[in-house]
């Protein structure tokens, strides 16, 4: 035993142990916490590229807010994000990856887009309806997809929703080159604007999206809580064993809500077709679809605090865009921005149930 | 270097807390060089907290661990090894589709040897001490006592010189339990320090040297095996006397209420779990379900409560053929079943739900409308909350932060509450501490009382044999045996779990 | 029939940012640590390249710098994921949003900044990237063409993933290592140290991950920087990791069979089969979901999945 017994060790200098869980307001303001903790790093990185961090702040807030107008693109870049996120918040729930926000939204513009250019001629309601119905179904069937293949053979969703992502996209580009090219766009591909009949209507100034937004935003919060479809996504998404020992009928409860899922994404491919860009490009989802994950993350899938950032991140975008016009820096930056703060609030999560103990001084060895 | 103590491990005042509960409150324990010491305590008591301080698992908060003599640190369980020390944890610490060979060498700090050397190697451990193995087979493949073989020669492979068990007969046969000891003993010979978890009195007595009680996180007491005896054991262990016997009542208006009849289910993966099995379920008797873990006792109560696909064979509920039917089908039929099962936080209840959302689970449906009505699930919760003494900060609470004893109450509570006819229960006790039991063995005989058909899967046969009215025995997926609970022995009942036919018992 | 030979030998091309990305996702798959985390340290690791080359000029450095960018980038998922346990999803998917912000960003900046409002690599450099001419087996007929004719990157490329093939499957660490994917819990019992194991692994498989990224930059657009130039080909490395079933050795073949369906529009004749482009753009996503199903239909019961895959380890989970 001799060579055993010489043997020491130190004790790690940092160590992981599991604490009771924090109360819901210390979870809170940990959570605040880690917000300046992202935003004291973003600063940081502005004042390695060489500028004043308080200033391109500074120019965000008032970039978003400086005038009527800018209030009113600022809620233009919302409505999307806002729609979106409630719609993958529907499969979340379940613990379903649905990370094919952005393929749903494509699917539900194109839809739209079709009644858009071929039946400009309709009543107006009529039409606006139409479009809305298209972007539903065409958002569901989109979403609906994984959720067959999954329930049937248990193919990977994330990759898969993904892989859609790309499809959908590339179909948009097809249209465009074929199909639904401009004739009058002398040779350059794209799709024709839509008519005016087409557009959707405006209320104060905006679009009336952010009025579905809303809307919607208040439907799924009570679909979600007091609903026995909510109570049932709750339940699959804990254990699916438990939803069959309680009866459900796991693999219908999956293809509905993935369907519902998809279709409120497609209604915000819908919303943005014919109320922002009215036109169809393959930017008509532009990355929304990412961006929704990270929201509906960070609000912890609440739909009240999906509005909430959701509005913050529409500042963090549209304040982005003077930030570059006035210093020629990239609008990419909201997006490392706001990956940072969700590094930061994912990092802290940690923190609610475990802590790091360090090493006594001399206590080891 | 010389001793200065002639204990092979000895602990001080070991103390770790868990949140806010304090698992282990200065413990003290020692065991010598060419001892086994048996670690006694109900579930609960601390006993897998403080080994798993000792293999590195956990870190003390405080106190001191010395090794031969020598005060050590032991942060990891790479540290615990270089030390000597080798857990076979209770649930074994294997990779599955790793072969024996890969898994017996996995982690040492040595260089690569040829697989020829390391076969012999292997084979030399094996034949000092008695054990069988064959390195190249996959732990898949394997049955259960098999894979214990490769624990214990993955510590000996280390030559390990302490060695401690935790539950180690938990899951084997008496007679594979026979094998163990002796292997424990030849161990013991050849100067190995030995520590046993065990809550077995039976085995405690048989095996051990010295026995060290702990009782709520501390140690209450170390006494030579030889000089004490099964009743001054467990006035130890559970801190009062108490008398052994389980209350059971006489069954009354006995009939008949559910027939299977030669069921055959497959696991997920295709193979068989029940393989042609017929049983009858009677009203105001409780049928015990013994048999090693995994012998089709998970698919016999998931099908009976519609749960998983069955390939041929009927259950007559009053005649009503309930194969193929779902679980909202059979209650559509007006048979109302109670089902606990075996994993009670990933299959019974919502970890993360509160107790009202809880008591909704297998009834929201009835409801009118689309919108969920909560109210009656709050009376409900707060009833039972009264009723059976359940701790919590509030029927809203998530499950997953209640006791274990309370989490199944919860369970038990709602599933006696939808007023049953037949109630199966999967390992209700397992993980309870023995007041906790005893309430479950009270609503049990209550429920038997009331007329319920109840079937009580366990694994405790001294508990199966004073709780229940028959006893039926599984193996491998079929019944090799139905006794009558008052007559049966432990014996004939392991003799019935490892296979042998009931009329070779019986002889 | 010549056309053939070209069409494989621009298939071998076109695959090969997919090789790297996908064996640096294996190694770190092996360690149980789904990192969706591809598309962006690609991303990362395509700027870092690119830079270091457009202002050093050497090709060495270039490489060691997207190696190390890419890697460091691995290395807040690491600490994220393996230390303070977050969700391998979730984080994936900000690593991705992060690396690709990140890059076009700084793209856009030094663009900006550039005296001719592009940004493309001196002569020096590319030409130190073009392909290797070997005395004597270059010019063998077919032969010489088909295995020597190709970029510094494919040869790195192979080798990486022999190697990584090497380490996982002929050695006693490797043994280790997948041990941890299977079941930590088990790896740690046996005196392995898990969390930094998987360290190693996740920042090796991203620094990898990161020199296939340099290759888009680098080599794809000719030296000339444009945004987004990572363009969903770590999406599809993640899911070739399936298709290779966790072997670095199969990644080659699948890189190379996934790079000549990326450049199928070039080699198609017109004449045989007329297809809009935008068909040829979607096949490699759309074989990829077909991959998916398939290997989801045959799958009986897992059997080269990492076990414990997209689980974090705590050793004092009770």
């Amino acid at each position: 035993m001799s060579t055993q017994t010489g043997y020491m060790s130190r004790e790690p200098l940092l160590r992981v142990v599991k604490r009771a869980e924090k109360p819901t307001r210390q979870i809170m303001l940990l959570r605040a916490e880690a917000l300046v903790f992202a935003l004291i790093a973003g600063g940081v990185f502005i004042l390695l590229i060489g500028y004043n961090p308080f200033e391109i702040y500074g120019t965000i807030l008032s970039g978003a807010f400086r005038s009527k107008m800018a209030v009113q693109a600022t809620v233009k870049v919302m409505i999307p994000l806002l729609i979106s996120s409630l719609g993958v918040t529907l499969a979340f729930k379940m613990k379903f990856w649905n990370i094919g926000a952005e393929g749903q939204i494509i699917a539900g513009a194109i839809c739209a887009s079709y009644f858009a250019l071929y039946h400009s001629s309709w009543n107006h309601v009529l039409l606006v309806t139409v479009m809305f119905l298209a972007g539903i179904i065409g958002g569901g069937l989109w979403g609906l997809i994984p959720a067959l293949f999954r329930v049937k053979w248990g193919t990977n969703e994330t990759l898969f929703t993904l892989m859609l992502n790309y499809i959908a996209l590339h179909v948009v580009n097809f249209l465009r080159d074929g199909p639904w090219k401009d004739p009058g766009s002398q040779g350059f591909p794209k799709i024709a604007r839509f008519d005016k009949n087409a557009a959707l209507d405006k209320l104060l100034g905006v679009q009336i999206g952010w009025v579905v937004a809303l809307a919607l935003a208040a439907l799924i919060l009570f679909y979600l809580r007091s609903t026995k479809h909510g109570y049932e996504i709750s339940v699959v998404g804990e254990s699916s064993d438990t939803a069959r020992y309680a009866g459900m009928n796991v693999k219908k409860i999956v293809l509905r809500t993935m369907f519902l899922s998809g279709a409120v994404c497609g209604i915000a491919g819908m919303v943005q077709a014919t109320g922002s860009d009215i036109t169809l490009t393959n930017a008509v989802a532009g990355g929304v679809g990412f961006t929704a994950i990270i929201v509906a993350w960070l609000s912890r899938l609440n739909p009240v605090t999906i509005v909430i950032v959701s509005f913050l991140f529409s500042v963090l975008e549209k304040g982005s865009s003077v930030v570059q016009s006035s210093f020629g820096l990239s609008t990419d930056c909201a997006d490392v921005l706001q990956a940072v703060i969700l590094f930061f609030v994912l990092g802290c999560e940690f923190f609610i149930r475990y802590g790091f103990v360090v090493r006594k001084k001399g206590g080891a060895a | 270097m010389a001793a200065t103590t002639e204990y092979a491990i000895e602990c001080r005042k070991i103390t770790k807390r868990f949140g806010s509960v304090v698992a282990n409150d200065q413990i003290d324990l020692n065991v010598r060089y060419g001892e086994i010491l048996a670690l006694l305590g109900e579930n609960g008591s601390g006993k897998t907290t403080l080994m798993n301080m000792l293999s590195g698992i956990y870190h003390p908060d405080s106190g001191s661990i010395s090794i031969g003599g020598q005060e050590v640190t032991i942060s990891s369980p790479a540290d615990a090894m270089r030390l000597g020390i080798g857990m076979i944890h209770q649930h074994f610490k294997l990779v599955d589709v790793f072969s024996a060979m890969d898994n017996i060498v996995l982690g040492s700090q040595e260089k690569r040897l040829s697989p020829k050397v390391l076969r012999e190697r292997v084979l030399g451990i094996c034949q000092s001490v008695g054990l069988e193995i064959d390195p190249d087979k996959k732990i898949y493949d394997m049955s259960v006592s098999e894979k214990q073989t490769v624990e214990i020669l993955k510590v000996l492979y280390r030559s390990a010189r302490i060695l401690i068990l935790d539950e180690p007969t938990a899951v084997l046969t008496p007679q594979e339990t026979e094998k163990l000891f002796a292997i424990l003993r030849r161990m013991r010979e050849q100067g190995c320090a030995i520590i046993i978890i065990t809550h077995k009195l039976q085995e405690v007595l048989e095996l051990s040297d010295r026995v060290t009680i702990l009782w709520k996180g501390r140690s209450i007491d170390t006494v030579v095996t030889a000089e004490s005896d099964q009743r001054k054991l467990t006035e130890l262990m559970v801190g009062r006397p108490v008398s052994l016997q389980i209350n059971r009542p006489e069954p009354e208006n006995v009939s008949t209420v559910m027939r299977i009849e030669s069921l055959f289910v497959n696991k997920p993966d295709g193979a068989p779990a029940l393989g042609g099995i017929s049983a009858e379920v009677r009203t105001g008797e409780i049928l015990g379900v013994a048999g090693v873990a995994g012998s089709g006792q998970k698919e016999l109560c998931e099908a009976i409560a519609g749960l998983v696909p069955v390939q041929s064979g009927q259950i007559l509920f009053n005649g009503e053929n309930i194969v193929g039917k779902t679980p909202a089908q059979i209650i559509d039929l007006g048979i109302h079943m109670g089902f606990v099962p075996e994993d009670r936080l990933g299959m019974g209840l919502v970890a993360s739900m509160g107790m009202v959302d809880n008591m909704l689970l297998k009834s929201y449906r009835t409801s009118k409308g689309v919108c969920i009505d909560r109210k009656p699930a709050r009376a409900l919760a707060e009833s039972l909350v009264k009723k059976l003494e359940i701790v919590t900060p509030g029927v809203d609470t998530p499950v997953r932060l209640m006791s274990g004893g309370n989490v199944q109450k919860v369970l038990l509570g709602r599933e006696i509450e939808s007023n049953p006819s037949v109630l199966v229960t999967a390992y209700p006790v397992r993980g309870l501490d023995i007041n906790s039991s005893y309430v479950v063995y009270d609503l049990l005989n209550e429920q038997k009382k009331r007329g319920v058909a109840v079937v009580f899967v366990g694994e405790d046969l001294d508990v199966l044999l004073e709780l229940s009215d028959r006893i039926l025995v599984l193996c491998h997926g079929r019944i090799t045996g139905v006794v009558d609970a008052r007559t049966a022995t432990k014996e004939q009942i392991g003799l019935l779990m490892t296979g042998a036919d009931s009329q070779e018992v019986a002889s | 029939m010549d056309l053939f030979i070209k069409f494989l030998v621009a298939a071998v091309g076109a695959g090969t940012p997919l090789l790297f990305g996908t064996v640096g996702e294996i190694i770190s798959e092996k360690v149980g640590h789904l990192n969706l985390g591809v598309e962006g340290m690609m991303s990362i690791g395509a700027c870092a390249g690119f830079m270091v080359g457009y202002f050093t000029d050497s090709f060495l450095l270039a490489l060691v710098a997207s190696f190390v960018a890419a890697a460091l980038s691995a290395l807040i998922y690491a600490f994220l994921t393996v230390t303070l346990m977050a969700n391998q999803n979730v984080t994936g998917l900000t690593l991705t949003i992060f690396g690709i912000g990140l890059s076009n960003f700084i793209g856009v900046y030094m663009l900006e900044r550039s005296p001719n409002g592009t940004l493309k690599l001196p002569e020096r450099i590319t030409a130190s990237m073009r392909s290797i001419h070997i005395p004597v087996l270059s010019d063998l007929p077919v032969v010489g063409e088909l295995l020597f004719s190709y970029t510094p990157f494919v040869y790195l490329g192979v080798a990486v993933a022999l190697l990584m093939g090497f380490y996982l499957f002929r050695t006693r660490t490797g043994l280790n290592v997948q041990a941890i994917g299977e079941n930590p819990a088990s790896a740690d019992a046996a005196g392995i140290e898990v969390s930094r194991w998987k360290y190693i692994n996740i920042v090796l498989g991203g620094g990898i991950c990161g020199i296939g990224g340099a290759y888009c930059s680098m080599i794809i657009n000719g030296g000339v920087w444009i945004s987004d130039n990572v363009g969903g080909l770590g999406w599809i490395s993640v899911a070739l990791v399936i298709f290779a079933a966790w072997k670095p050795q199969m990644a080659i073949l699948g890189s190379f069979v996934f790079g000549a369906l990326r450049i199928l529009k070039y080699y198609m004749p017109k004449s045989v089969i007329d297809l809009p482009v935008a068909f040829y753009d979607m096949l490699p996503f759309l074989i990829t979901a077909l991959v998916l199903i398939l290997s989801s239909v045959h799958e009986s019961r897992g059997v080269n999945i990492p076990a414990n895959l997209g689980n974090n380890y705590f050793r004092e989970e009770r």
